[in-house]
């Protein structure tokens, strides 16, 4: 890979809906080996924002560029492929498959092994035991052998993570990993997530709102409003900007009339 | 070893395993268990709609694709196994050749329609594959002077495969060792084998990744797989093995028509055998064409027994008649669908939804 792009970089990016835009000519590049928070109010464009980098929506204008390849036009999968990861905002897993199943048909899709029609899946090893040590990561192994529906709203936001975390993407972009977890079980998601910024190949986007764990984690910060970036910098430093102290320690978002 | 011939997906369920090895011993010794034409000829159908069904529940029940094309994917292999014979004469190769092209044909077919339709929305395959099915049916009726049109073909096939053809003299078990038994083993084996063959692709990465489809197209697109070419290659896979069903009735028959290959009814009797059996199980294919075509062959003679029996209660013997037969499989298979939503194989793993 090159080394002189930006692993991610916008340029431009644009969604309208209707009249409505969601992602508004949004430029940032994002450097190998960083964590950058992404924050903004409700609706700001955040999870939208994701959806077009990872393709599950078209652009109306701009580009999406991966080590420097223009990724327009190139499928969810295919994009996928080149090495973008997606851990969803709302749960989004194989409900009537186990926990193990989950997992293992990601490290199934990471090697390619999907078309192989004659082999028994169980014999795959490798597949199985990938799968296994990232549910120990994330301390849902003793559940592997039960069905995602059965499981709670927190370990299925785990597995979520989990499922990330064995796809072993390039780009990992957690959309409000931690949302509706309980107290205690935060910490093992934050700590998964501070293991996976130790490796210096992998760039990580996160959606967050908890102020402490963007300090502790991130290194770099972006503001979405209206759809636009409106702030972009050190933790500390953005953190303490009157926009964002408005956002978040102020008044109601809905409140802002502001437009940066 | 008998694990791995059924690919490692066990019955799970002791009940079920011994309901499996049952139809199986019976199918495998039916001849000299159940001697007479009638019996053989509904073994041999049972052989035939066990793959017809699983074929199915390769699309149904682990790709979540609701097709109403099935049975022409059948018709089509029944007409290239019939075609062939009828215009090469009774051979072997002119048999083989038919039955290849006949698969060739529904495969391209497969491809087509899965790459032009699969993108839309559930329900519009639905109708996109019924219209398909209509034409098809509608076409096959009119040229008749290549299909024998509503008339159906009616052809010979190799003598080693009719009673005409003795192996050997004497009888084994007070069955005559002839050419119909060849015929009926030829079907049972080739019935058996691509029963394994689709337990195979359910449970290789290919049907696991189906299942994966099934459950969330848009975390499977996700996570790297490209959802269409999964779908389109299971409506692929699961024509070929309808079309090589059809080759094995056409074989079996000596006779096709579109009665007995492209009918809606067939197409909604598949349906049904696929459900009263359990989704998503390959086993229920097993359970379910095996009931339905026993209540299908025996329900009417139960039926006149019955109403012979009760010939003086007036409303009773009305009700029992065999001509209301099909009312009772209605009753039947909505009273199944009621216990069992999860069909027979999924009642008895003890799955409740
Ligand atoms: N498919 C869509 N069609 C129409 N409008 C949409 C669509 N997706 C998003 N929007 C709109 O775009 C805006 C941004 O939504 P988005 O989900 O990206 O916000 P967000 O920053 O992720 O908010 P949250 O913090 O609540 O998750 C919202 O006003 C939303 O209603
Ligand atoms: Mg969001």
């Amino acid at each position: 890979m090159t080394s002189e792009h930006p692993v991610l970089e916008t340029r431009d990016l644009t969604i309208r809906f209707g009249g409505h835009v969601a992602v508004d000519a949004v430029s940032c590049a994002f450097q190998r080996g960083t964590t950058t928070a992404i924050v903004g109010p409700n609706g700001a464009g955040k999870t939208t924002y994701f959806n077009l980098i990872s393709g599950q929506l078209t652009a109306t204008s701009g580009k999406v560029l991966l080590n420097g390849e223009d990724l327009s036009g190139l499928s969810v999968a295919a994009r996928t492929d080149r090495g973008i990861g997606r851990a969803f905002q709302l749960t989004n897993l194989f409900p009537s498959l186990t926990v193990r199943e989950n997992v293992r048909l990601v490290a199934q899709a990471r090697a390619r092994r999907g078309y192989d029609l004659f082999s028994v899946a169980s014999s795959h090893v490798e597949l199985i035991e990938r799968a296994e040590h990232v549910l120990a990561e994330v301390r849902l192994i003793e559940k592997a052998d039960q069905t995602v529906a059965a499981l709670s709203h927190g370990d299925q936001r785990k597995l979520e993570v989990a499922m990330l975390i064995a796809l072993q993407p390039q780009v990992l972009m957690f959309d409000e990993p931690t949302a509706g977890m309980s107290v205690d079980e935060v910490p093992v998601v934050l700590d998964l997530i501070a293991g996976l910024k130790r490796d210096t190949d992998r760039s990580i986007l996160l959606v967050e709102h908890k102020m402490d764990v963007i300090r502790s984690l991130a290194d770099r910060i972006i503001v979405l409003h209206n759809g636009a970036l409106v702030a972009d910098g050190e933790p500390a430093e953005v953190i303490a900007s009157p926009i964002v102290q408005q956002a978040y320690l102020g008044r109601e978002p809905e409140e802002e009339t502001v437009d940066a | 070893m008998l694990v791995r011939i059924i690919s490692g997906d066990m019955p799970r369920s002791r009940l079920l395993s011994l309901i499996v090895l049952v139809i199986g011993f019976s199918l495998l010794f039916a001849p000299f268990l159940f001697p007479g034409i009638k019996s053989l000829d509904t073994a041999a159908r049972i052989a035939i709609f066990i793959v017809l069904v699983a074929s199915y529940d390769l699309l149904l029940g682990y790709t979540g694709i609701v097709s109403f094309a099935h049975t022409m994917f059948y018709g089509i292999g029944a007409y290239g196994t019939a075609l062939a014979l009828d215009a090469w004469g009774p051979s072997f190769w002119a048999m083989g050749l038919g039955t290849l092209l006949g698969a060739l044909v529904a495969a391209v077919l497969a491809l087509l329609i899965g790459l032009f339709s699969l993108r839309v929305r559930a329900i519009f395959f639905a109708m996109v594959t019924l219209a398909i099915a209509s034409a098809f049916a509608v076409l096959v009726s009119q040229m008749s002077a290549f299909t024998g049109g509503e008339d159906g073909l009616t052809y010979r096939i190799p003598r080693e495969l009719t009673p005409a053809f003795r192996l050997m003299t004497d009888k084994i078990l007070d069955v005559s060792i002839n050419g119909r038994l060849l015929a009926y083993y030829l079907i049972f084996f080739c019935a058996l084998v691509l029963f394994l063959v689709l337990l195979r692709i359910v449970n290789s990465p290919f049907g696991t990744t189906l299942k994966a489809v099934r459950d969330n197209s848009f975390r499977a697109e996700a996570i790297g797989y490209r959802v269409i070419w999964y779908r389109t290659g299971a409506t692929v896979l699961s024509a070929v093995v309808a079309a090589l069903a059809g080759s094995l009735l056409a074989i079996w028959l000596r006779y096709t028509g579109p009665a007995t290959t492209l009918s809606m009814e067939i197409m909604i009797n598949i349906l049904l055998m696929v459900v009263i059996g359990g989704m998503g199980t390959m086993y229920g294919a097993v359970v379910g064409a095996t009931i339905f075509i026993l209540a299908q062959t025996y329900l009417q003679d139960l039926m006149g027994i019955a109403s012979k029996a009760t010939d003086g209660i007036p409303l009773l013997s009305e009700l029992i008649a065999p001509e209301r037969w099909l009312l009772w499989l209605g009753v039947l298979f909505i009273l199944s669908v009621y216990f069992f939503p999860t069909g027979i194989v999924g009642r008895l793993r003890g799955e409740v939804k």
